[in-house]
């Protein structure tokens, strides 16, 4: 790549401010938190940082030790892959069902359905919080009529996760129900003329040719709906007062941040912070790996 | 025809019940925000007020003071949109159009990088803005968001497409770098800035883990770390938080209904990936 030194030099300035603002405050810190986890930095070190010192591996093996830590891991993958494809599901249908050629007021469908996107997380979680009510709240008045007694969905270690996920699903399906819309529209209309010639129905078009046709959708949609569903954080910080009850709803990164920010156990919170992001980094990789065998 | 009738029939049905148990949650939070004190939890709970009160909207903002959390709110999306869509609008226009030696491997470096969730960065982050003696104050919050990976990657996207010609003409006519970026290319970046100032302004507004750590003054607060923070005091009472509830989520969907087709076209811009 050439160019002459003017556009050189304009484009050493114009990329100067963003690439410092990402470098010093976003890889500089990223670098920083895998140094961090070699380290005892705690709350003496807060004070004066010459209290630190260098540990090895230590606080990685008194992570794998860790009952609580291990608790979080599972119920972050729960979360994400109990809860990602739950999202997916309601989004495809969703999205199938705006697409359907004889849909009216398809606009206003999409808008409803979309809304709680754009929604404040920690608002909607105070507000699920008594949707979630055992005794005064909306979901167990719906389940009476049909006979189903009260759940203590947030009091209840069987449920608490699952209601989260729920919440999750409630709130993030119309995003992917967006980009699947879009998948949809990419499909060509020749496909379902040929298939109608042949006396196709609305079953046959919809195995053979719309889901096979939605395939990179998918991979793309199933992956950032895990990847976003690993960094769960607010929902049990505001709903079940930190990741209760005992510890059925606590996350990976709620762990992270009670450790590094409340107890101020820094070293031991930055390799919680570095498996995360190995665990996020092999869900990556596998879509890369996934994408190049669907082909596109 | 009889058929075809039945199926509209069952596909508005089951449109229509999804919508319903959409919308259900946020109708039943401004319902309940306009009760009286202990309504919604009477027996059997109603779902609608039996006399709408504003009673609780003018406690939020007496009583808790919530519209200096609101203001907060407002000054840092306002600051963050502002300074990343200069940021990223100047980055990704140079990654698009200007050549430069290494481009090419800078971009795939910076693309990369995007992997990699904030919350990884957060622990160091906190103490580099403690060594830097950032911590609780409105800059700690608007530093790391000024400029985003992501933002750059889009503009560049939509830069990709601006004529070479348009620029090389300006450059032959005198016009410095600088006057090129201010008069040719932000006019025709215009489409994809307002997606991004629209995404920008909403993704700050609803941020909520990096202004909880790095805000530790109850007036400093963000207006969602201010509910949080109120709703484990307030447990108990329900229309009160509903109403704060409201105040934060009324902003960015009004916002939203008002410029959908913006924000839409940036999901897939976004989303539809190579």
């Amino acid at each position: 790549m050439k160019g002459n030194k003017a556009e050189v030099r304009a484009a050493l300035l114009f990329l100067a401010p963003g690439l410092f603002v990402i470098g010093v405050f976003f890889l500089l810190p990223v670098a920083g938190v895998f140094l961090l986890s070699f380290t005892d930095f705690d709350i003496y070190a807060l004070a004066d940082a010459g209290n630190t010192r260098f540990m090895g591996l230590r606080n990685y093996q008194a992570l794998l030790q860790s009952d609580v830590f291990w608790t979080a891991l599972r119920n972050t993958l729960v979360f994400a892959f109990v809860g990602g494809p739950l999202t997916v599901a309601v989004s495809l249908a969703a999205a199938l069902l705006v697409d359907a050629r004889i849909t009216r007021f398809k606009g206003l469908f999409r808008t409803v359905y979309f809304a709680p996107v754009v929604t404040t997380l920690v608002a909607i979680a105070v507000v699920w919080r008594y949707l979630y009510h055992p005794r005064f709240g909306l979901l167990n008045r719906v389940l009476g009529w049909v006979g189903i007694g009260p759940i203590d969905w947030l009091g209840d270690p069987r449920w608490a996760l699952f209601a989260l996920i729920l919440l999750a699903v409630w709130k993030n399906f119309g995003y992917n129900m967006v980009l699947f819309l879009a998948g949809l529209q990419s499909i060509p209309a020749q496909l379902y003329e040929a298939a109608r010639i042949d006396g196709a129905g609305v079953w046959r078009e919809l195995r053979h040719i719309t889901l096979p046709m939605l395939g990179p959708t998918f991979l793309f949609v199933g992956v950032i709906t895990a990847v976003g569903y690993l960094q769960l954080f607010a929902e049990p910080y505001v709903m079940t007062r930190g990741g209760g009850p005992v510890n059925s709803t606590l996350s990976v990164v709620l762990f992270m941040y009670k450790e590094g920010f409340r107890w101020w156990n820094m070293g031991f919170a930055a390799a919680v912070a570095f498996v995360l992001f190995l665990v996020i980094l092999a869900v990556t990789m596998l879509q890369v790996r996934l994408q190049k065998g669907v082909g596109e | 025809m009889k058929r075809r009738a039945l199926s509209s029939l069952l596909l508005h049905a089951a449109l229509l019940l999804l919508a319903v148990v959409t919308a259900t949650p946020l109708v039943w939070m401004v319902s309940a925000s306009l009760m009286a004190d202990g309504e919604a939890n009477s027996e059997p709970p109603p779902f609608f007020p039996s006399e709408v009160t504003w009673e609780h909207y003018r406690e939020l903002f007496t009583r808790l003071d919530l519209g200096r959390h609101f203001l907060n709110s407002l000054l840092l999306a306002t600051a963050v949109t502002l300074s990343s869509l200069l940021l990223n609008s100047m980055a990704g226009y140079a990654f698009a159009k200007l050549r430069f030696p290494g481009r090419n491997r800078l971009f795939a470096l910076l693309l990369a990088a995007m992997v990699i969730p904030a919350q990884v960065s957060m622990l160091p982050l906190f103490l580099l803005m403690k060594s830097l003696g950032l911590v609780n104050t409105y800059w700690g919050v608007i530093l790391p968001s000024m400029a985003t990976i992501l933002g750059i990657f889009l503009v560049r996207q939509y830069a990709l497409s601006i004529p070479g010609e348009l620029l090389d003409a300006a450059r032959i006519d005198g016009a410095s770098e600088f006057r090129i970026y201010r008069t040719v290319v932000l006019p025709l970046l215009q489409p994809v800035l307002v997606t991004m100032a629209v995404f920008n302004f909403m993704a700050s507004w609803n941020d909520f883990m990096w202004p909880l750590i790095i805000l530790t003054d109850d007036a400093r607060y963000t207006l969602p770390v201010a509910l949080a923070n109120l709703s484990g005091e307030h447990v108990q009472d329900t229309e009160l938080m509903m109403a704060g509830a409201v105040l934060t989520v009324m902003p960015v969907l009004l916002m939203f209904l008002a410029l959908q087709r913006q924000y839409i076209a940036g999901i897939t811009l976004g989303g539809v990936k190579e």
